[in-house]
């Protein structure tokens, strides 16, 4: 508990709770067994707040709320479900999907997806927004990884935990809007890597199969993110 | 013990680093003067390379892919001059009171390229340059990365020639 | 540098300048400049010299006086001759003609609407003073409010005259800047540090507003910031310029060396134990950091991506400290407040948004140009009276403010007021000041569609429903230019606009649609007519949600 976090009581989904000021929405409506649908957040990682898939509506406010970054505030009053919310979060993946070129049936990740598992779970069943097609690419050149483009969603998780987690930034944004691309180093390739240290973590908290182990099949493209939490403990984080 | 930070060598002995080194210096070698730096390199080079970028990650002590990002962010900087040949007029005041705006007159009679454009079949790009430390020379370019002093009009059509046919 | 040293600079620059027949003001700000004002300034130098009149008359380059549809601009004498258009070749004439009748085809009469509706409050120097010279400043009253607010005043009550006035932010938010002074003051440092920034990443295309007081008269800005340091605590500020305006970012170098130099700024600022530093940080051509968390991330050495807020800046900002981020044109209008009072600004402008606005007049109207007016002014004053009406013969259609976060506001507003909340009501925005007047010739699809295209290029990409909405909803406004769109196109426009708007991580995203939400309110017909033809018949305007 950070020294000036008091503790509150809010309302979520007309069920009050107590809470810290120092925790998120996310972080008590997970405490609670409330669903909000996330992709860019991963528990020890840092918030980005960019799917924009965690809005929440708040009492008094005509804006919408990212509850990864939202932190909690006495009497807030807030409702994670809605036609509306529900409405905006599939128009979300919507555009995910016809942003690149996410083709499951070809991917080695499918059946272990972040964005197809939601959706499934947003019980969408096609895309009305144009598919954009970019000509994208792959870069094969490391041993043991393999990024695609194709596939990617500009989450940051692959930034973030080589970031904070690993230390050695190797990966980062370049360019802006839709030209956003991940790259390593002067976007350069991953086989020529200064920095990277092959630690795999990167691999891991990816939620699509952008970036994927090479040499796996199908059903064994699962990834394990229970790395993040044992080493919180690890370093002495509190949780 | 206390850590002593060596900074590390510029990529040439180009007098322009020492002005990039200067801006460096005036904001205490700290990370977030990266974008001030990034245009002083602009300035003194016209654009963003690949060996710029290396030094200014070294020299900050920033991640490599960290400057690659904010390069790339902001549109101001150019990641590369466009065309296939570059000249770089320098415009230092040395050069400009030998005639260095006559020597770009010049290159867009006859080439139909203004300084900071490219030509239409992106063959030449033609930059201005604050200093590139070739006074004695004055005035002087950069064709395609080779310094030439002294020129006058005819020549630096002749020489603009010669880079263009290789 | 004491009070009374303070009044002495005044004093003496007052009688040098007095002590001249003629003073020869000639406009040296961007617009005037890339005219040949430098070669007129210089010619009047010259002529001076030549005619041995050195003694009698002063010449000098003064900022922005307005009409630059009409520049380059030279002013005699306070405003008794102003004369427009002027080159190199008639300063010979103008010369001569200071002692007798003015230069008749040269004259640019300042009984215009142009000049006697203007109200100028935070560009009262522009045009007046050498942007160069402090003891200018110092001789028109400047640094008199900072020595005011310094030794007269407490931090509280320079607050309290700030929220007194009403002044909102004019950055385009509109946030009353008492209150945000206010939060910033109270706000606890971790490490003790607070921050003043000055937003000067003016992006709008067409809005020069920013560029104008920063070249004209930047101790003003200074001033102001320096003002807002002692009222919230902050002994360190940034000057966030746009790397677009260099003549900006020289003249408010100047400034800060000059000012420094004079005890004005810096350590000790007037012999009073407040210290403040202030720093450029050059922009480098991305409009998102215009919006304030962005800008903090710029400052801070990284790609401006604009985060979640709350926590707001003035909280938790520049590296986690509260940090006051107000507007060019906020912190001008600090110094005439203090000077005059808080009570005296809420005279001017409406109930709700006092004092006044600096716009930027551009597109399909006579006198293009930079304009003050009390807020409540209408439209029509502000279009057809001051801006002199639609040149060409041709009929008005719409006006744009706001820039791409704003709205096209059609013939039948004509006579609203412009404040925040009438602007708010037709669907637009206040926005910084660009105010594009519209002609029968204009496409308002097509101006959609240029808008679009601006937010998309512009996008961080940070965010999903900015970064492929903005590309989406672009490639929707393109088939409507190349009449391939569909009744279903129009559909889809419409919800992802309403997606966009209310999903989005910041103001850029939040306020992309709005070009195109007002254009279908107010010119739906034109999306009809660029609708394929014999398709789906078009659907009745969507909901829109709140």
């Amino acid at each position: 508990m950070t020294p000036t976090a008091q503790v509150v009581t809010l309302t979520i989904d007309s069920k009050q709770y107590s809470a810290r000021t120092d925790e998120t929405i996310l972080e008590i409506a997970r405490q609670n067994n409330i669903f909000i649908p996330t992709l860019c957040f991963l528990e020890g990682l840092s918030g980005w707040g960019a799917c924009r898939m965690c809005i929440v509506e708040m009492k008094g406010s005509t804006k919408l709320f990212p509850a990864c970054t939202t932190r909690a505030a006495q009497d807030q009053v807030i409702t994670t479900d809605s036609p509306r919310l529900r409405q905006y979060r599939q128009t979300i993946i919507e555009m995910l999907f016809s942003e690149r070129n996410h083709i499951c049936s070809v991917c080695v990740s499918n059946g272990h997806c972040e964005l197809q598992s939601m959706a499934q779970k947003l019980g969408i069943t096609h895309i009305d927004l144009p598919y954009r097609f970019p000509k994208m690419e792959f870069d094969s050149s490391h041993d043991l990884f393999r990024l695609d483009h194709n596939r990617c969603i500009v989450c940051t998780r692959c930034v973030r935990v080589c970031d904070e987690i690993e230390g050695a930034h190797t990966w980062d944004i370049s360019g802006r809007g839709i030209n956003s691309r991940v790259i390593i180093d002067l976007n350069e390739s991953w086989g020529n890597s200064e920095t990277c240290t092959t630690c795999g973590k990167c691999v891991r908290v990816c939620p699509t199969g952008a970036l994927t182990r090479k040499g796996t099949g199908v059903a064994e493209m699962e990834k394990d993110q229970d790395f993040l939490s044992y080493l919180r403990m690890m370093r002495g984080v509190k949780s | 013990m206390p850590e002593i930070i060596k900074s590390p060598p510029p990529p040439s002995t180009d007098k322009r680093w020492k002005i990039v080194d200067a801006t460096i210096r005036r904001h205490g070698y700290q990370k977030h003067a990266l974008i001030e730096v990034l245009h002083t390199v602009q300035e003194c080079f016209g654009f963003l390379d690949e060996q710029a970028l290396r030094y200014v990650s070294a020299a900050l002590r920033v991640p490599p892919s960290k400057v690659f990002g904010v390069a790339t962010f902001y549109h101001f900087f150019q990641m590369k001059p466009a065309g296939k040949h570059t000249c770089v007029v320098c415009m230092g005041t040395a050069c400009y009171i030998k005639g260095a705006p006559n020597l770009l007159q010049e290159i867009e009679a006859k080439y139909g390229v203004k300084a900071g454009e490219t030509s239409e079949d992106r063959q030449l790009s033609v930059l201005t340059a604050r200093c590139i430390g070739s006074c004695g020379l004055a005035p002087a370019a950069v064709f395609d990365g080779d310094v030439a002093g002294k020129l006058d009009r005819s020549e630096t059509l002749q020489r603009l020639q010669k880079v263009m046919q290789l | 540098m004491t009070a009374a040293e303070l009044e002495n600079v005044a004093e003496i620059e007052n009688a040098a300048q007095a002590s001249y027949r003629h003073q020869i003001r000639v406009c040296a700000a961007a617009a005037c400049l890339s005219q040949g004002s430098d070669k007129v300034k210089d010619n009047f130098d010259k002529e001076v010299e030549r005619r041995g009149l050195n003694r009698d008359c002063q010449v000098k380059c003064v900022g922005c006086m307005g009409l630059c549809a009409e520049g380059p601009l030279v002013a005699i004498d306070g405003l008794e001759k102003m004369y427009q258009n002027v080159t190199a070749n008639d300063v010979s004439e103008i010369v001569s003609s200071l002692e007798t009748k003015p230069v008749e085809r040269l004259v640019c009469s300042t009984d215009a609407p142009f000049f006697k509706r203007q109200t100028r409050v935070a560009s009262e120097y522009c045009g007046l003073i050498d942007p160069e010279r402090i003891e200018e400043y110092i001789a028109a009253g400047g640094y008199q409010p900072l020595q005011k607010a310094l030794t007269e005043m407490d931090p509280q009550e320079v607050i309290d005259e700030m929220t007194k006035s009403g002044l909102r932010g004019r950055g385009g938010a509109g946030f009353p800047t008492g209150l945000k002074w206010g939060t910033v003051a109270k706000a606890r440092s971790g490490d003790g540090r607070k921050f003043v920034i000055c937003n000067g990443d003016e992006g709008d295309p067409g809005a020069f507003m920013d560029r104008s007081v920063l070249e004209s008269d930047p101790h003003r800005v200074l001033e102001g910031m320096a003002i807002a340091a002692y009222a919230t605590g902050a002994s360190l500020g940034y000057l966030y310029v746009r790397a677009e305006y260099p003549l900006a970012v020289k003249r408010l170098k100047i400034a800060i060396r000059q000012a420094e130099k004079m005890g004005v700024l810096g350590s000790g600022i007037l012999s009073t134990p407040f210290d403040f530093k202030v720093d450029i940080r050059l922009g480098a051509g991305a409009f998102v950091c215009g919006e304030e968390t962005a800008l903090i991330a710029s400052i801070e050495g990284r790609r401006g991506q604009p985060r979640p807020r709350p926590p707001y800046p003035a909280e938790e900002g520049l590296w986690g400290c509260p940090t006051l981020i107000n507007n060019v044109e906020t912190f001008a209008n600090v110094v005439p407040i203090i000077r005059n009072g808080g009570a005296w600004y809420a005279g001017i402008g409406t109930e709700k948004s006092k004092g006044t606005k600096v716009f930027a007049l551009a597109g399909a109207v006579k006198n293009t140009g930079l304009i003050e007016v009390p807020m409540g002014t209408t439209l029509r004053e502000i279009i057809f009276d001051i801006g002199g009406g639609i040149p060409g013969g041709k009929k008005f259609k719409a006006v744009q403010t706001g820039g791409p976060s704003g709205g096209c506001i059609p013939e039948q507003f004509l006579d609203m007021p412009v404040d925040y909340e009438s602007l708010g009501k037709v669907g637009s925005i206040m926005g910084s000041g660009g105010m594009i007047i519209m002609d029968e010739t204009s496409s308002m699809v097509d101006v959609a569609r240029f808008f679009m295209e601006f937010c998309q290029s512009e996008s961080c990409g940070k965010c999903v429903p900015c970064r492929v909405g903005t590309a989406q909803m672009l490639d929707l406004l393109q088939r409507f230019i190349d009449h391939t769109a569909t009744g279903r196109d129009l559909a889809l426009l419409e919800e992802l606009c309403d997606m966009v708007r209310n999903t989005s991580l910041c103001g850029l995203g939040m306020t992309a649609p709005n070009p195109v939400m007002s254009t279908l309110r107010y010119f739906r017909h034109e999306y009809l007519e660029h609708l394929q033809p014999d398709r789906d018949a078009a659907p009745a305007a969507a909901e829109v949600t709140a």
